[in-house]
């Protein structure tokens, strides 16, 4: 692999940028591997990098239906940041944000990492309790948080409608500064280039077609280019995690949702970090190429169509004008939908499954970018020992058997 | 937009309905008698099929009626609507069930 740095671009300048070569192969499907990782997107990319670079587990292929990084990862709105709830969830996330802190670094690759803030708008007394109750969580745990008056608020971003009279008024918030956003693309091309570097096969257009078991264990996976023998393998294709589990027999506790986005046009730097209201039900950020960037919660029914209604996108921007009025005159360049997987209590379902030698990394549900870091690792872990990482141990299909529910509904229902 | 046709009031727009998910499932007989994993199964895991999904709905901004709708996940076609605690119309296939046919919205 060849090193990205200030003295290979001056290089490569000086023949016109002709010669950089590609960041990873594109091979054929071996006959068998170690391990096959489906679906690689962001969570399965960064599980084959760690297997290798970690647990020295480099005879590994992720498989890709479509191309790397077109789903989810590539549909989400960036924002990471870990000001979730229980301890359970705000020790995995609050890894993960660390692992974001230096993953530029870690991975030669600049996924744009913005620490710009997040702030969560209280819009009554009881949104203010709560905030309260939240932040304070936080910060026993040690994670960043701060709460914000309304006039703090005002100083901070000068185009909320922080007025009185406004429809929905302000009371103050609540920030994590250390929460911002990062360029998805990068972070699933970094951890791609970093895998293929260590000798993981990236294969995509390679749809799995079936998962081949015997006697409760894993064999292999059937695919669009033959079958593919394998000890172990991870299913980590977000929105699909129900259809590649019942390969296997399984029926998940997954209800898969579309959840939408749209962007403007790009106008001058106005927005620092992301504004969210869990009471509106949106969210805003501003990308570094000055769109803004607007998310607001998913459609109320199943589907598998990444497009997404209009009604949805209709109460998101009506809520997102209410804050922001000056966002008015704003034209939207695109709209898309991804397609989420929800978990019943809004925490990721990570670990093994009752057929041997088979992991499932879902229920990321409409969060899973800012866990990829976190995600990976500790799902390679668990591939590489059979035994979850202690960060995912609450995590496992068990807890809906055991009643242990991780009810993050609230940290993560809107702030994605 | 999808339109839905309200058994009882006829066509309206998506906006005035609510879905409340899977439909058909049956709550064990004697849950005392259940372990927890089958208890957990009625709980949560529900189908999720990528193809066709019965699942139940309200007219909650008109009648507050609920019914039954059998819909395709991928193109929101609208196969049929029938009564709640009927039986799945015969010609609703929902074998795709978990497979991975593409289907082309």
């Amino acid at each position: 692999m060849e090193k990205y740095s200030l003295l290979q671009l001056a290089k490569h300048a000086l023949s016109g940028h002709r010669h950089w070569p590609p960041a990873w192969r594109s091979p054929e499907p071996k006959q068998s591997y170690d391990v096959v990782i489906i679906g690689a997107g962001g969570h399965g990319l960064a599980s084959a990098y760690y297997l290798a670079k970690k647990h020295g587990i480099s005879n590994v292929a992720v498989l890709e239906k479509g191309w790397l990084g077109g789903g989810n990862t590539g549909r989400n709105t960036t924002v990471v940041r870990s000001n979730y709830f229980y301890p359970q969830s705000t020790h995995f996330f609050e890894h993960s944000l660390k692992l974001y802190e230096s993953l530029s670094r870690e991975l030669n690759y600049n996924v744009m990492l913005s620490q710009g803030g997040v702030l969560t708008l209280g819009h009554s007394r009881h949104d203010m309790e709560i905030l309260e109750r939240w932040s304070n969580s936080l910060q026993l745990q040690g994670v960043d948080a701060e709460m914000m008056t309304t006039e703090q608020i005002r100083r901070h971003t000068p185009l909320l409608d922080t007025s009185r009279a406004a429809r929905y008024p302000i009371w103050g918030g609540f920030i994590q500064h250390r929460g911002g956003v990062a360029r998805h693309d990068a972070v699933a091309w970094a951890y791609a280039r970093g895998a293929d570097d260590r000798g993981v096969d990236i294969i995509q257009n390679c749809q799995v077609t079936g998962i081949r078991t015997s006697a409760g264990r894993v064999q292999g996976v059937e695919t669009g280019r033959g079958y593919i023998r394998a000890d172990k393998v991870a299913i980590a294709v977000a929105g699909h995690s129900s259809t590649v589990a019942a390969m296997a027999g399984l029926k998940l506790p997954i209800v898969s949702q579309s959840l939408q986005a749209v962007v403007s046009e790009p106008v001058k730097p106005c927005l620092n970090g992301v504004v969210l209201s869990g009471l509106v039900h949106a969210y805003v950020s501003q990308s570094d190429r000055g769109e803004i960037l607007i998310g607001g919660g998913t459609d109320r029914y199943p589907s598998y169509g990444q497009r997404g209604n209009l009604p949805l996108v209709e109460e998101t921007l009506a809520a997102t004008l209410n804050l922001f009025p000056r966002f008015s005159r704003l034209k939207l360049m695109r709209q898309w939908a991804g397609t989420v997987d929800i978990s019943p209590d809004s925490s990721p379902i990570i670990g093994k499954t009752p057929v041997a030698g088979l992991y499932i990394s879902g229920g990321w549900g409409t969060g899973g970018f800012k866990a990829i870091p976190a995600g990976g690792e500790t799902l390679a872990h668990t591939i590489a020992s059979d035994r979850p990482h202690p960060l995912i141990e609450a995590f496992g299909l068990q807890r809906f058997v055991d009643g242990a529910l991780i009810d993050e509904g609230a940290a993560a229902g809107v702030a994605h | 937009m999808m339109q839905i046709e309200c058994p009882w009031c006829g066509k309206r727009d998506e906006e005035e309905f609510t879905c409340a998910g899977q439909s058909h499932i049956q709550r064990p007989q004697n849950p005392r008698q259940n372990s927890d994993s089958e208890w957990a199964s009625y709980l949560f895991e529900r189908s999720n099929p990528k193809g066709v999904h019965l699942e139940r709905w309200r007219h909650t901004f008109g009648c507050r009626q609920w019914f039954n709708l059998a819909r395709h996940t991928v193109s929101h076609e609208i196969l049929a609507v029938y009564p709640m605690g009927a039986a799945v119309p015969e010609h609703i296939s929902t074998a795709g069930d978990g497979a991975v046919e593409e289907v082309v919205a």
